[in-house]
């Protein structure tokens, strides 16, 4: 087989004096035609500057190819080495001969034109295509990632797309001129499971019937498994360790590569499950959610009127007891964290009722509910002093700031496991688990009995994840609390839930005993939720591309979802009943 | 401290900043009257006299030393400039984070407003505000803040709507904050960096504003002095007595740029995205 891509030696470097500020430091690989290879190492490493010199784009971001050459074999059969090539030559062979997928969607689309507009761009430039025809072209490739209402979504901005949908549309105008080659920078970090599942499905099916190589970047050692022939780890700017997918997993020679593997959490079906609570009936819960449902009008035509509504959360109910963790899962658009939001008071429920057991809440400023966002970076006020971010609530609750809760403050911070001198310091100070661990503290600065944690370990690198989580469950067991605990990550929710509601649609569709659930899951929805998470023990994991349509949440005015059936699986696991 | 020391190791915040001190202790002077001669003492005998170590500046057509006047009249013009900032960057600034922060028609009257005031060019806006309202010092402040309001609206009103979508200030509402509280701390506490950029971009504009109008007789009235008003009088006598020209043109300029110069390096210094390069 003729090599597609022949990296060898490739050094670059950053800054004014690129030789001395060297971020890769001799890399070199090959990539034939159709091979898929995988990149993994931690942040900072390096991996994603290696891609970026593959298309020279590591030119705009002040890098300079300090030594080494890349050999791409074009469509004609021509040798180019990129090092050398000239920027009219490089614009020729982006998108059209290497396409790329970024890593953060929310950033990589233009914010003021619509999706349709930005996905059109790159069939007329490339394809030729102009007026009706592009833009039934960009509903093809919008239908081919699977986003739902697709021919009025290209006119939406992408401020109006969840992260996930942005994202999808990046594969879609990437995937456009069908390029030889793909490079994909950590793309599915930003995806549900179910979503991410088919991403890799779609990818695999084009990589089948064009021929397309892939560079995957990525940290997920489980979806390395699922896609890669080849792996590369890299640490600090070397490739420590190359080789043959099944080489590299099951006989890791560097100690690296080993550490890696054993950090990775894996997901046990439910074995690893926590056994330490048991649940009483009969006592008052901390928090009871009673028929919730959250929705949003939809307008539209000449008179903005309503046209309907997005039914986000539908009769949602349950039942949190003191000391349980309630784990709602979900993808996105399910409306988990609009559950969550609600009960906070952040979303105006339609209908439904809360209770704690201070009473019903009325307007949600109940201090005995308090919230954990998902990105510690953007829930901390830059500009705020750690003490005035803590005194905050107390504040809000009508208290005073006196030298009683400035120990309490203290006393706290010890708890989470900051430095005592953190008062005094300012949030860009910390580093991103530090700052989950601030916004942990500021939350039971009032004593809560119920904290809704939103995707709380989220944002965190796979390590700290495992040390916050630590901390979470022995808070739990310390002040009793309960926590209402939103995740996508099968992993992370098997780790700390009791019990688990399966959201899809705005539905519960299965509630019931963690380990009951991720063992034996009834649904369609949890069985596919649970097979889509990827792990190292699903090598070469063959993922069928699902055509389903995520359905719709639009409906018409005055529609009422049907009642639902329930079926009894065991004393504590109910799932939704299929038509 | 550090802030000052970041100011004068940027090129352009170095000279900017030792001719905004400068400028803002003449301008002391000015106004507590610390000057080398009193500014209406007509000397009548050195009538239009050349500067010398006497008359540093020289004399204008009625023998009053115009270096005294200067000093008098860069202190009016400070006042006036300061006063109508001062002015337009709180009334900006309350209408921009209510109009951000409540949305709606308010924000769209709000803004509509401001849209009107922005479609004429400033100095005629001034002269139509003095107009209806008659000449004077105060008056002339608040033409000059209606004018430069609009921008403090506006610089406000964008961060302030994406500051409002954060999760801290989602996180505050699930404390139960008060509004008062969240506009104060969350908002406007992360507003200062463009507002202090805005600020002394604005104190150039309105000094030159504040000149303008007096050099049209319709900011400080005679015998007060202005910088405006000095040029104003100079014009005939151009060319028997240049320093009575010279002296105000140049002090208007060296400071409209200092000013500038001040504001721009402010804007590098207090942006994340540039602060490296100045680092």
């Amino acid at each position: 087989m003729t090599s597609l891509l022949s990296v060898s030696n490739l050094r670059v470097g950053f800054g004014r004096d690129p030789a001395r500020n060297e971020i890769v430091k001799g890399v070199s690989f090959d990539l034939a035609a159709g091979e898929t290879l995988a990149i993994v190492g931690e942040s900072g490493s390096g991996k994603s500057v290696t891609a970026l010199s593959i298309n020279r784009l590591v030119d705009f971001g002040g890098g300079r190819i300090i030594g080494g050459s890349i050999k791409l074999t074009r469509a004609d059969e021509s040798i180019l080495d990129i090092t050398l090539a000239k920027e009219p030559m490089l614009e020729k062979i982006r998108g059209s001969e290497i396409g790329m997928i970024f890593q953060e969607p929310m950033t990589s689309l233009n914010p003021v034109l619509s999706i349709g507009t930005q996905i059109e761009e790159s069939f007329r430039l490339h394809r030729g295509l102009t007026g009706r025809q592009a833009i039934a072209a960009a509903k093809d490739a919008l239908d081919r990632v699977r986003i739902p209402d697709a021919a009025r979504r290209l006119k939406y901005a992408p401020n109006q797309l969840s992260g996930g949908m942005l994202q999808r549309v990046m594969i879609a105008t990437a995937l456009a001129c069908n390029p030889r080659l793909l490079i994909a920078d950590e793309p599915t970090t930003a995806l549900d499971v179910t979503v991410q599942a088919q991403i890799m499905a779609l990818l695999g099916e084009l990589k089948r019937e064009t021929g397309m190589a892939m560079i995957f970047i990525t940290h997920d050692i489980g979806l390395v498994a699922g896609i890669a022939d080849k792996v590369m780890v890299m640490q600090a700017g070397q490739a420590v360790e190359q080789g043959a997918l099944g080489e590299v997993l099951d006989r890791p020679q560097h100690p690296y590569t080993q550490h890696l593997l054993s950090a990775v959490p894996h997901f046990e079906s439910g074995r690893a499950a926590r056994t330490d609570f048991t649940r009483k009936e009969k006592e008052t819960p901390a928090l009871d959610v009673e028929g919730l449902v959250v929705r949003f009008k939809v307008k539209g035509g000449f008179f903005s009127r309503a046209q309907g509504s997005v039914h986000a959360v539908e009769n949602v109910s349950f039942k949190l007891m003191p000391g349980e963790t309630l784990a709602i899962v979900g993808e996105s658009g399910s409306g988990k964290s609009t559950t969550a939001r609600a009960i906070l008071g952040l979303v105006r429920p339609t209908r439904g009722s809360f209770a704690t057991h201070m009473g019903s809440i009325a307007d949600a400023t109940d201090p005995s509910v308090q919230m954990v966002f998902q990105n510690p970076y953007a829930s901390l006020n830059p500009r705020l002093r750690v003490d005035s971010i803590l005194a905050e609530p107390v504040i809000a609750g009508g208290g005073r700031v006196t030298a009683e809760t400035r120990e309490k403050m203290k006393a706290l911070l010890k708890r989470v496991g900051l430095p005592e001198d953190s008062l005094d310091r300012y949030p860009h100070q910390f580093s991103g688990g530090q700052r989950q661990r601030l916004c942990i503290a500021r939350a039971l600065m009032l004593n809560p009995s119920v904290v809704v944690l939103d995707e709380a370990v989220s944002a965190l690198d796979v390590s700290v994840q495992a040390k916050v989580l630590e901390l979470l469950v022995d808070l739990q067991k310390e002040f009793g609390l309960a926590y209402l605990f939103v995740s996508h990550d099968m992993a992370v929710v098997e780790r700390i839930a009791h019990r688990i509601a399966v959201l899809y649609a705005g539905q519960i569709v299965e509630i019931g005993d963690a380990a009951s659930i991720l063992s034996n899951p009834q649904h369609s929805y949890t069985k596919r939720l649970i097979s889509a998470v990827p792990s190292i023990d699903r090598r070469n994991q063959r993922f069928e591309i699902d055509t389903r349509q995520v359905p719709s949440l639009v409906r018409p005015p005055g529609y009422e979802p049907p009642e639902a059936q329930w079926r009894e699986f065991g004393p504590d696991h109910r799932a939704r009943a299929e038509a | 401290m550090s802030m000052l020391r970041a100011i004068f190791s940027h090129p352009s915040g170095r000279i900017g900043g030792t001719i905004v001190v400068i400028y803002v202790v003449v301008a002391m002077l000015g106004m507590f009257g610390i000057t080398p001669h009193n500014p209406l003492q007509q000397y009548r005998i050195d009538r239009l006299h050349a500067p010398s170590m006497v008359y540093w500046m020289g004399t204008d057509l009625f023998g009053r030393d115009v270096a005294s006047r200067l000093m008098k009249g860069v202190g009016q013009s400070f006042l006036v400039g300061v006063s109508a900032v001062a002015l337009a960057s709180i009334a900006g600034t309350v209408l921009g984070l209510t109009a951000a922060w409540f949305g709606k028609a308010w924000d769209g009257i709000v803004m509509r407003v401001m849209d009107v005031l922005l479609a004429f060019p400033a100095i005629l806006l001034a002269l139509l505000i003095i107009a209806v309202a008659g000449p004077g010092t105060w008056t002339s402040v608040a033409a000059i803040a209606i004018v430069y309001m609009p921008i403090f609206t506006r610089v406000v009103r964008g961060p302030a709507l994406s500051i409002k979508s954060r999760e801290f200030v989602d996180a505050a509402r699930t404390f139960g904050s008060s509004r008062r509280y969240i506009l104060t701390h969350h908002l406007l506490l992360n507003l200062v960096a463009p507002l202090t950029v805005q600020v002394t971009l604005a104190l150039a504009w309105s000094l030159l504003t504040e000149a303008g109008l007096s050099f049209l007789g319709l900011g400080t009235q005679p015998p007060s002095s202005s910088l405006g008003l000095m040029l104003a009088d100079s014009r005939n006598l151009m060319e028997t007595a240049p320093w009575l020209l010279i002296f105000p043109a140049i002090t208007i300029m060296i400071s409209i740029l200092g000013f500038n110069l001040l504001g721009d390096a402010l804007r590098d210094i207090l942006d994340p995205k540039t602060r490296s390069r100045t680092a």
